[in-house]
Order: structure tokens, then C-alpha cells, then sequence
């Protein structure tokens, strides 16, 4: 069993197979650079500061650039500057840099340019608590530009999911072109659990849709859509002379500054992610099979949330747990299948905000939906969650 | 582009920039007696002379009139946020430093709301090309004042005129240690084609502020006048000194007598950005042929 301490950078590789014992922020580190991370700009702050340390001493190791910035504007706009030129990028912060990051979050949806952005939710708002736990920028993952657009946001509940759905991330991100968040909150972040990094040859690789025309082809379009939406990216320096911009654009990736053009590329910027949403979303279900109460928990919320759910039965009482993994695109689907199949009687939504998930169950059931809320600092205990259940 | 019509004799059937120009996207939105068509047309002369590939030529640009750039030239261009083009560019010239890259934006977006990201990224001296046109305004929003407008100038939003001293770009740049240094107007097409193919050439970081007419925003709503009018100026007032103390060159084009000091101020050889290297890699970054994950396995043999 190897630890955190970093062996001699010569003999480090990019996958550090084998079982770890490993903080949250440093399995997110290694399971960008399993994913291939080449890229990472940021700036420090806390709950996310291990990532970037841990990225500046490893990511040169294995011939990545690390660039740590003047301020979270910049960190955002050199990952897609980056990724526009081929690279897997990254950065990670936390909500105060997260807001400051949000028009160039639009620009990488609007420019279709691949990224992953890490952001280990503190108490918020504004600087908040900067080292007590939050999970209050669900919201703001999928709604802070301005406008309307799609991301994929994923929520992990362990160091071992902060490793696998960075990987999944990257992924994401280049599948469908888009900028995807990986949300940890600071107690996932900064809790050390057993993780387990396979080999390299086991981490699973989604690559970047490419042009399969040649640069110079006048039938390339760099922004018409293959079937599934995607339009098949081209990098700087290949030959393509492609243009991209944050303007409303044509399939040439030209400017077409009015209704009709910018009708069609929000709707298909949005769309792409819709129409996948069956293949995107990702939920842990448990005991939900006889549940009258579910729990519907994300994070560190959801590890209180399945204690509770234990408990109420044992007392008898048939509770499950509801685990949104991807809080967005969010398991709507589910959710509705649940409700119709007839058993439930209630939900129960325990969040460290204000009501954020909540808001997505109330939209979709009559049923009683309790609340569990805190505005940050601390846990949500099992006893609490256990109290809606049985109420 | 060919001058047609009945008297008009062909003087040339292709412009040596032509093939740089996405003709597709012409005519341009600029106002006549703008300044930025001739920055644009400079530039273009300056990377046909250097020799680099066209295809391993990257222009970045913010947003403005003068952000605009990106969207004409037929090279990789990429038209980023107000104020990120440096940021946005830094990360495509540390992930491809084979790649030549120049960003052409305007004052106020390289200097108001991406003031912080020029200070750094001269500082760094990374390794770019930056081609500011100062125009003494925000052309693109109608003309506002902005850190390079003149005292007491008016504007939209100074009825009343401008009461704080603007910057003095390359004084700015140069204190932070930038390896090239330069200001020209457009009225030095020559000099600036000159003085953009040094940046271009110079390792590290090269700002050229070049000054242009923007008739709209800052010549008509202060008696400078028409773009023609504004070129005169420069070439009444403008003195080339290349050896000039750098505090000492502030602008002032609503002072009739002011000098103005055109040049090629600074040339050192400061290392270029270059962020540190671990581990010789098993394989080159950047070779974007090689997927991620082959990268990633021949890294793990090693
Ligand atoms: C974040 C943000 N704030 C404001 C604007 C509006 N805006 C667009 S261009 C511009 C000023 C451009 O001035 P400058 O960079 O000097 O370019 P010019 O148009 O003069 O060439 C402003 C304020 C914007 N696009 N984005
Ligand atoms: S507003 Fe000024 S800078 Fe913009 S195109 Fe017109 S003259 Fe040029
Ligand atoms: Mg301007």
C-alpha cells in the first residue's frame, strides 16, 4: 500500500496504479492525469489549493504544463486557449474564483471548447467560509453565465469517485464538446479514503470528436454537427485556419450576428446535451426498491444520508437513498420513474444550501418533499435526515 | 482586392496579404478613417516577411473594434472575452510553443479590463506578440472613455471630461520587463511593419502600442477630427526617438504643441516564459496526432 508522499519525480507515472490511502482534492489531481490531463492553469484557494499543488509538482513530472496564474479570469480563459490548441485542460478553484470564472464558462459552451473545471464547494456566499463545507453552487454550475447553455456537472461522494469522475470528465468534456464541472465540497475534498487507481491500460478513453477531412478541404465546416449534435473540433496549428468566437457564428465558426443563425446554435448547444441525457446521467440507487421515503443526497450529504436511510430501517421503516451523481443534467428520468411506479410517499432532500436539488424534486412530484437544509460549516448528521424520515 | 469600374486600370491581380485575408468575411465593419484596417494590413505584411508557416500562426484578440482583427485574418484566430485574449493566448503558446502567436486587441481591452493580465503576462515574458491599437477610446461601444484617454477629453460617459491621468502603455510595459517595446501610429505603416516583425522574431514577450485614428468615438467628439485630420497630427507631432526615457512619453493629442515620441524603445533578452519541466517526458507534448491516451500509456512504460 503506497501513500501520498511523492516518490522520486524520475519513477513517477502518469497513472499511479495500485491502492492508495488519498485525499479527495489529490484523487481529483490523479485522475486527471490518468485521464491525460497536459494542461492545468489556476490559481489557489481553499478547499481546492491540493489539486493545483498537487498538479504543480506532478503534471511537469510527466510533461504537462503548469501555469499558476494572476487571478481565476485568467486560469479560465488559458485552459480553453489551451484546449483550443489540443490539450486535455484543467483548472480547479472554489466559489469565489468559480464566479469569477463564469463569462468564460459561456465562451468555452458558446466556442464548443473542451475543459474541466474543478470547484470544492465551500460555505458561500461571497468568501463565506473558506475552509467549512457548502454545497451550494449546484445552481450556479449549470446557471452562472449568462444565457442558456448545457454542462455536465458530476458530484462526487469519495476520494475513489474524485478519481473516477475527473477521468469521466475529460471524457465528457470531449465527447460533446462542452466545459464540465467536476462539484466536490470540502469535506470530499479534504477526506482521505482507500482509493484505487487501475492501470493505464484500464482507464477508460473517450477521445475528442476530430475533423476527418483534411485542412484545406473547402467541404470542412468547422462547425456543422455530426448526427449526434458534436461538431468534430480542429486545433490551432493544423491547417485548418479555423475562427472561433463567443459571437453567435455560422457553421463556418463566421460571425451571423442575427435571429435566425442564433436560434439554431443555442438550441443545439443546449440540445446536445439533452438528447444525451440518457447516456450522461449517472445516479446511485440505494433500497429503493420497496422505498416509501426516498432520500434524494449528493456528496458528502448523500455518506449522512445512506447512515440515515440504515437506520430507519432499522426501525421499519422503508426508506432508500436517491444518489445524483451527475447533478447535471440531473436525474429527472429517474426520479419520474419512481413517482410512477406508485410506492413512494414522500421525499426527502438533505443539501448544505438552501434548497437548491430540493427546487429540481419539487418541480417534478406533488408528493411531500421535506427539507433538509443547512447554509454551511457543517455536516448535515444522519440523525437529522433520520428525524424528516420518520416525521 | 482589384480597383473595378470603367477607368479603373488593373494594377495587380493579387495583394501580397490577400492570401491572409478571409475574403469570405469582407467588406469589414470598420468606419472610414479607422485606423485599424492599416494595423491589421502591417501585421499581415510582418508575418508574410517573417517566414513563419501560416499554418503555425496563431492570432488571438479580445473584444472591440480593434478585437475584431481576429475574425479577417485566414490563420488560426480565435475572438475571446473582453479583456482574456492574453490569458486565452498564454495558454496556446505554453501548451504549442512551436506555434507563433500575436494578439491584437484594443486599449481598453488590454489594458482597462485585462490591465492585470498584461502587467503579468509582461512580467512573464511570455512568449507573444501583442499589437495594442490605441485609439484613445472604447470605439466598439460607442465611445466611451477609457485609461488612454487624453485629460479633459469628452466621450459618452465624460460630459464633463476625462479627470484622471491615462496610462502611459509602454512605460507600463517596460517596468515589468518586457523583452520588446515599441509604439508606432498608423501613419508609420513602414516602421510598424518593421517593429511588429521584431516582436515577432524576439523571444519573450513584445507589445506594440500603435496609435489610430477612431473618428467616431474620439476624433469628432473632440475636435481632433475626421481620420485624415487625426494622421496629420501624427505627422506634425510625432518624433521618433528610440533611445527616449520611457516616463517621459506620455500622449496628450488634445495638447496642440505635445509631442508625441514614436519608436523602438526597449530590445533585451530576458528568457522568454517557460514553465517548468519535471521528468523529461517519454513524449512530446503537443504532438496532437498522438491521442491523450497513447501519451499516457508510453509516459506510464517509463
Ligand atoms: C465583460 C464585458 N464588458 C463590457 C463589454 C462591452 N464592450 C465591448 S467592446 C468594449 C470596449 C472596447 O474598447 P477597446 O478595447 O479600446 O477597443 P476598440 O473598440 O476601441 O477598438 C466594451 C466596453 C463586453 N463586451 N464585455
Ligand atoms: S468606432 Fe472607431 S475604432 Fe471602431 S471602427 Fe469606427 S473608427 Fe474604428
Ligand atoms: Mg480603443
Amino acid at each position: 500500500m503506497s501513500t501520498q508522499s511523492p516518490s522520486k519525480p524520475a519513477a513517477t507515472p502518469r497513472v499511479r496504479a495500485g491502492v492508495h490511502f488519498m485525499g479527495g482534492d489529490f484523487a481529483c489531481a490523479e485522475g486527471a492525469l490518468a485521464a491525460g490531463v497536459d494542461f492545468f492553469a489556476g490559481y489557489p484557494i481553499t478547499p481546492s489549493t491540493e489539486v493545483c499543488e498537487h498538479l504543480a509538482q506532478r503534471l511537469p513530472q510527466v510533461g504537462g504544463k503548469f501555469v499558476q496564474m494572476e487571478d481565476e479570469l485568467a486560469s479560465i480563459a488559458a485552459i480553453i486557449g489551451a484546449s483550443a490548441a489540443g490539450a486535455r485542460s484543467l483548472t480547479a478553484t472554489s466559489g469565489p474564483g468559480f464566479s469569477l470564472m463564469m463569462e468564460n464558462i459561456g465562451l468555452a459552451a458558446m466556442m464548443e471548447v473542451p475543459c474541466v473545471i474543478v470547484d470544492v464547494m465551500r460555505g458561500s456566499p461571497s468568501t463565506g467560509l473558506p475552509t467549512g463545507v457548502g454545497q451550494a453552487d449546484i445552481y450556479q454550475a449549470r446557471w452562472g453565465s449568462h444565457g442558456d447553455y448545457a454542462v455536465i456537472a458530476y458530484c462526487p461522494s469519495s476520494p475513489q469517485e474524485c478519481f473516477d469522475l475527473t477521468i469521466q470528465a475529460f471524457n465528457a468534456a470531449d465527447k460533446y464538446r462542452v466545459p464540465v464541472m467536476v462539484m466536490m465540497d470540502e469535506v470530499i475534498g479534504h477526506m482521505t479514503e482507500k482509493v484505487v487507481i487501475p492501470p493505464a491500460s484500464e482507464i477508460p478513453f473517450t477521445p475528442r470528436k476530430r475533423p476527418s477531412l483534411p485542412p484545406g478541404d473547402s467541404e470542412y465546416l468547422p462547425y456543422m454537427p455530426d448526427d449526434d449534435l458534436v461538431p468534430p473540433m480542429a486545433h490551432a496549428g493544423e491547417g485548418y485556419k479555423i475562427h472561433m468566437t463567443g459571437l453567435t457564428h455560422d457553421e463556418r465558426g463566421y460571425p451571423a450576428l442575427s435571429a435566425e443563425p442564433h436560434e439554431k446554435l443555442v438550441n443545439r448547444l443546449v440540445d446536445k446535451i439533452r438528447v444525451h441525457a440518457a447516456d450522461i446521467v449517472m445516479h446511485e440507487d440505494f433500497l429503493l426498491d420497496d422505498a416509501e421515503t426516498i432520500v434524494v443526497a449528493f456528496g458528502c450529504t448523500a455518506r449522512s444520508a445512506r447512515a440515515a436511510v440504515n437506520l430507519a430501517r432499522r426501525q421499519g421503516v422503508r426508506a432508500g437513498l436517491l444518489r445524483p451523481i451527475t447533478a447535471w443534467p440531473f436525474p429527472t428520468a429517474r426520479i419520474k420513474e419512481l413517482i410512477a411506479a406508485g410506492q413512494v410517499k414522500q421525499f426527502v432532500v438533505p443539501e448544505i444550501n438552501l434548497g437548491q436539488v430540493r427546487r429540481e424534486v419539487e418541480r417534478l412530484t406533488q408528493l411531500p418533499v421535506r427539507r433538509v437544509h443547512r447554509a454551511g460549516g457543517a455536516m448535515i448528521t444522519p440523525e437529522t435526515i433520520l428525524e424528516a424520515i420518520v416525521q | 482586392m482589384t480597383t473595378t469600374g470603367p477607368t479603373a486600370a488593373i494594377v495587380a491581380k493579387k495583394h501580397p496579404v490577400d492570401d491572409l485575408l478571409r475574403a469570405d468575411r469582407l467588406p469589414h465593419i470598420l468606419c472610414p478613417g479607422c485606423g485599424i484596417g492599416t494595423t491589421m494590413h502591417c501585421y499581415l505584411e510582418a508575418l508574410v516577411e517573417s517566414g513563419v508557416h501560416v499554418d503555425k500562426h496563431v492570432c488571438v484578440s479580445g473584444i472591440g473594434c480593434s478585437g475584431r482583427t481576429a475574425g479577417y485574418v485566414k490563420v488560426d484566430s480565435y475572438h475571446s472575452t473582453h479583456g482574456r485574449a492574453l490569458p486565452f493566448a498564454l495558454g496556446i503558446a505554453v501548451y504549442r510553443p512551436e506555434l507563433t502567436v500575436t494578439v491584437i486587441s484594443g486599449d481598453g481591452d488590454l489594458s482597462s479590463i485585462g490591465g492585470n493580465h498584461l502587467i503579468h503576462a509582461a512580467r512573464r515574458n511570455v512568449n507573444m506578440t501583442v499589437i495594442c491599437i490605441n485609439n484613445f477610446n472604447y470605439g466598439m461601444t460607442g465611445g466611451q472613455a477609457g485609461p488612454t484617454t487624453p485629460m479633459t477629453a469628452k466621450s459618452g460617459t465624460t460630459p464633463y471630461g476625462v479627470a484622471d491621468k491615462p496610462f502611459n502603455l509602454p512605460h507600463l510595459v517596460n517596468a515589468v520587463g518586457a523583452n520588446f517595446v515599441a509604439r508606432w501610429s498608423v501613419l508609420h505603416a513602414r516602421q510598424l511593419k518593421d517593429s511588429i516583425l521584431r516582436g515577432m522574431r524576439k523571444p519573450g514577450f513584445a507589445f506594440i502600442e500603435v496609435l489610430s485614428p477612431c473618428p467616431t468615438g474620439f476624433g469628432r467628439p473632440n475636435d481632433v477630427g475626421e481620420g485624415i485630420e487625426e494622421m496629420l497630427k501624427y505627422h506634425r507631432r510625432c518624433k521618433w526617438d528610440d533611445k527616449a526615457r520611457l516616463e517621459d512619453v506620455d500622449i496628450d493629442m488634445l495638447r496642440p504643441d505635445s509631442p508625441v515620441i514614436v519608436g523602438n524603445f526597449v530590445d533585451r533578452d530576458r528568457p522568454a516564459f517557460c514553465p517548468a519541466t519535471g521528468a523529461p517526458p517519454a513524449s512530446p507534448t503537443g504532438a496532437t496526432e498522438e491521442s491523450t491516451k497513447e501519451r499516457a500509456a508510453m509516459k506510464d512504460a517509463h
